[in-house]
Order: C-alpha cells, then sequence, then structure tokens
C-alpha cells in the first residue's frame, strides 16, 4: 500500500531536516555506524507506514529517534553474541561535559556526528563523503555524484572510513576544548568544500550544483546553531548565504554572467541581510578568521548598488589581511585582480605580475583570465587573446569555456 | 583500551651529522617522553640505522631471497618505535606528539587483535 501523499511529504521534510538527528542520536546505542544508519532507515520506512495524515507527530524527530532506537535494541539483543566480535566506536561517557565559553552546554548528538565524520585523521575527501552520506542523509550514489566517481567507488571508499573509524577507534564525541579550534577548522573546510564543489562545479555542463550548495548551506545552518559563539562558524554561514544571494543572477539561460554584469535586482534581498548581519558578528571574532573576512569581501559585493560603485578600496584592504592569515596563491590572485579595480588595469596586471612564478597557479584557469581581462582594458589585445586561450586549455567546465569563447570573440580577429 | 604502535620516521642524515650537543638532546627528550607516558608505555625500542638492515623476500618460484636494505627505501626511514595503550584515537594521538622526531615525524596504526 502506497503512503498517504500527506504522510510522504511529511516524512520526506523529516529526512531533510531530522535525518543527522537521527542517526546521531541512535549511534549512541549503537556504537556502530553501520547499524544505526539501518536502524535510522528503518524508521523512516515504518513513519510512512504508522504515521496517519490527520495524525503526523507534532515532533517527528522524537518519533523517529524512538523508533530507530528501539530498533536498535531489538537488533543488539538478537545479535549479542555476534557483537561481541564487532569493533566498537568508541563512546567516552565519563567525559565531562564539553562547556563553550562560559555558560553554553553543548551535548547535541549530531555534533559529535560530525566530528566524527571530520576527524582529522581521515583524509578531506573522505570527511566529506561521510559527512553528505552521514549527517546530510545523502544516499551513496548521491555523494558518488557530487565526487563524479562511480557509485562502487563511493561505497569501497566510505566502506574504506567506516572501518578506519572502528578499527583505529576514533572517538564519537566533541573534542575537549584546547583542541576544538583545530577540529571546528576541519569540520569548516569540509562543508565549504561542498559549497565550492556545488557553486563551481569543475566538470560537466552545469556550474552550478543546486543539491551540493543546498546541502552545504544546511550544514552550515547547523553548525551555527551547535555552536553559536564560534565567530568562525558565523563566518562560514554569512560567506555561503551571501555568494549563494547571488546565484540567480549567476547563469542566465545556462550562461555564466559575471559579478560585474550581473542583475541586482535579481539577488536575494532577504539572504543579504541575513549574511551582512551573520558578517558583522563574524567580524567581532579576534584576530579575523578567513571565513569572516570572506564574508565581508562578500558583503561588500552585495551591498553595492552596482559594480563601479563597488567599495574595492576596502576590498584590498580585506584581502590585505586575509592574505597574511591566509598565505594561499588563490588569495593572492584575488587580491591582485581587486587592486585592478580600486586602482586601474594597469596595476591590477602589476599586481598580478609576480604571481606568474606561482606554481599553484600554473594549472588555474582564472589566473589567465584575469590577466586577459586586464590586459584588453589596458588594450593589448595580442596578449589578452593568448592569455583567453590558455585559460581555455585550462578549464574542463562548459559554462566556462563558453564565457571564455565569447570573451575572446570579441577581441576580434 | 586499545595499543597503538608508534612508528618514528626520521631523515637519518640528521643523527649522521648530528654534535653530541644534539644527541644529547634527543636522548633526554626520549627520557622525558618516557617519564611523562610511562604507565602506557607498553614498549619500544631504538633501531640501528636503516644501512644495518636486511630484507627478505619471496622470489619467482617461491625461494627466499635475502637482500641489503630496508624493505622500503624512502627519504625518512625507520628508526624507532613505541607501543602505548590508549582508550582511543585521540588520546592516543595526544600521546604521540609527544613523541620525540626531531628529524621527521610518527605514523601511528593501531595493533590488531584477535579474539
Amino acid at each position: 500500500m502506497a503512503a498517504d501523499p500527506a504522510v510522504a511529504r511529511a516524512v520526506a521534510d523529516a529526512h531533510r531536516t531530522e535525518w543527522a538527528f537521527v542517526l546521531a542520536a541512535t549511534v549512541r546505542i549503537t556504537a556502530d555506524l553501520d547499524l544505526a544508519e539501518e536502524c535510522a532507515q528503518g524508521a523512516f520506512t515504518r513513519a510512512l507506514v504508522a504515521w496517519e495524515p490527520d495524525d503526523i507527530p507534532a515532533r517527528p524527530g522524537a518519533w523517529l529517534t524512538t523508533t530507530a532506537r528501539h530498533l536498535a535494541l531489538d537488533q543488539l539483543r538478537r545479535q549479542t553474541v555476534l557483537r561481541r566480535h564487532l569493533p566498537l566506536l568508541v563512546e567516552d561517557e565519563a567525559a565531562p561535559t564539553f562547556v563553550w565559553g562560559k555558560a553554553h552546554a553543548i551535548e547535541d548528538d549530531r555534533l559529535r556526528l560530525i566530528f566524527t565524520c571530520c576527524h582529522p585523521s581521515l583524509s578531506i575527501a573522505t570527511q566529506v563523503g561521510l559527512t553528505l552520506r552521514f549527517v546530510c542523509g545523502l544516499t551513496t550514489k548521491e555523494v558518488a555524484r557530487a565526487f563524479l566517481v562511480s557509485e562502487s567507488t563511493m561505497a569501497a571508499r566510505l566502506t574504506r572510513a567506516k572501518k578506519k573509524i572502528t578499527q583505529a577507534r576514533i572517538p564519537y564525541r566533541t573534542p575537549p576544548l584546547d583542541e576544538l579550534g583545530q577540529r571546528v577548522t576541519a569540520v569548516l573546510e569540509a562543508v565549504h568544500l561542498v559549497f565550492t564543489t556545488g557553486h563551481a562545479s569543475p566538470v560537466g555542463e552545469e556550474l552550478v550544483r543546486d543539491d551540493l550548495v543546498e546541502q552545504a548551506l544546511l550544514l552550515a545552518r547547523m553548525l551555527r546553531d551547535l555552536l553559536p559563539e564560534d565567530a568562525e562558524v558565523a563566518g562560514l554561514l554569512a560567506l555561503l548565504v551571501l555568494t549563494d544571494a547571488r546565484r540567480v543572477a549567476r547563469l542566465v539561460d545556462g550562461r555564466l554572467v559575471l559579478l560585474a554584469d550581473q542583475d541586482r535586482s535579481a539577488w536575494d534581498r532577504g539572504a543579504i541581510a541575513e549574511g551582512t548581519s551573520l558578517a558583522e558578528v563574524a567580524l567581532t571574532g579576534a584576530p579575523h578568521g578567513t571565513y569572516a573576512l570572506m564574508a565581508a569581501i562578500a558583503s561588500i559585493h552585495d551591498n553595492a548598488s552596482s559594480w563601479a560603485s563597488t567599495d574595492f578600496a576596502a576590498i584590498v584592504g580585506h584581502y590585505d589581511t586575509l592574505l597574511r592569515a591566509w598565505p594561499s596563491p588563490v588569495v593572492a590572485l584575488n587580491r591582485a585582480v581587486a587592486i585592478g579595480f580600486a586602482d586601474g588595469a594597469a596595476a591590477g596586471l602589476r599586481a598580478l605580475e609576480p604571481l606568474a612564478l606561482e606554481p599553484l597557479l600554473a594549472s588555474y584557469p582564472y589566473f589567465p583570465a584575469a590577466r586577459a581581462d586586464f590586459c584588453r582594458k589596458v588594450g593589448d589585445l595580442d596578449s589578452a587573446r593568448l592569455f583567453y586561450e590558455e585559460a581555455l586549455t585550462l578549464t574542463s567546465n562548459e559554462v566556462e569555456r563558453a564565457h571564455l569563447e565569447k570573451q575572446l570573440a570579441t577581441l576580434g580577429a | 583500551m586499545a595499543e597503538y604502535l608508534v612508528l618514528i620516521y626520521e631523515d637519518e642524515k640528521g643523527y649522521e651529522t648530528a654534535d653530541a650537543a644534539t644527541n644529547k638532546q634527543v636522548m633526554d627528550a626520549h627520557m622525558k617522553f618516557g617519564e611523562k607516558h610511562g604507565a602506557v608505555l607498553k614498549g619500544g625500542h631504538a633501531l640501528e640505522s636503516t644501512s644495518t638492515a636486511t630484507s627478505i623476500r619471496k622470489g619467482a618460484s617461491g625461494e627466499l631471497n635475502v637482500t641489503d636494505g630496508p624493505f622500503s627505501e624512502t627519504k625518512e626511514g625507520l628508526g624507532g618505535f613505541y607501543v602505548i595503550e590508549a582508550p582511543d584515537l585521540d588520546a592516543a594521538l595526544a600521546i604521540a606528539k609527544d613523541v620525540p622526531a626531531f628529524f621527521g615525524g610518527v605514523e601511528v596504526r593501531p595493533i590488531r587483535v584477535f579474539d
């Protein structure tokens, strides 16, 4: 019997918002990710049958968690003998309750789950895979699609990761206070990677993968709820919200539209307001975190009424600080581009020049693309042509290729 | 409780060119590590340099071939190890961070339990 549409919708909604909560609470009982996953899935399946259209539980998360935990206990009773031989996720009940700052005691199971998935002893790709699978509740097939690998490859990778978690005894708990900063950074990196993968899909015909962008936003919101006093968590959420506020205007008819040319009336004003106030919260952290600074830059763009009236001097200032905190060639590139808009294309070219020696930028399409744009502006069309052609050889994203080809065409023969 | 093997990998050139003061510093660091973590230390040894190593590999027809040198040639050679006891990986990593490795780093591996 098919479930009532209203019930099916309620279960789907609950899956989106409560999955991590249900799974994380169940791992507490099973001490084993596989079994917890099976029971959490079982609970959602049961809900389809058990819930009535006019009697959907007021707190679906609680109903689902209780059901999943009952399923887990049944399984555990049946498998007591077998389970003695299974490695267990270490759970340290005796550890003192985690205390944030002065007053906030945080013991959310979802946080434990995120920290386990993003443990530094796992590779960043594995961290992201585990997070999408277990915290976001994506299927293995969906996670595989995010990484552009086959389902069997991803299934094998997740199995290996789960094995490492149990065999190396990666603990299921929030890290102690002295390690928290570093561990939160690892989590934020994983979430940011989910977002950037979705925002600029490296291969294929879709430039933006809405599903990944949505998952990253959900994760960042969850972290913000769980760690309300962490300035960098606020910074990451601000950055994602402010970047995503421009999503609709970034692609028109499948074509990439540069920030300078976007229809600003299409930007999501509500998101910009939310992101801007989050960025202000993030900037109260000292010293300024990298996400706070990137959010501050995004907020200047989002609040400018036009490209021409954008306060590029302030943006360069933020990039200067960012470059000191995070001396990455990509940050240096963005700073140089900002200089080009603050002080003119010639100044931009001068700022870009030294980066030509940077090996990490040698295969980065945005570097020759930026040089090409500034060369065109100062009238050096021959160099512009060469740099656009170089950029074209470096990107495999169809939408970006189309954009570069259009720029190349404007130069004439 | 679980046991972990902490493998110390270092660039041997560091020790070849080290002066007496550096050598003493290294010894002192290991003594200090032993004192601090004595309670969870299940064993450990320093090894002679990889140039003293002999490897045995099985040949094509199952014969055992003895050759000079470590099993795998790497810039950083295995120079010693500790066996430590810890409740979980985080605790093991916290201890392993204290293991002196002046010219390299360490690898932490859970010791497999058969039951």
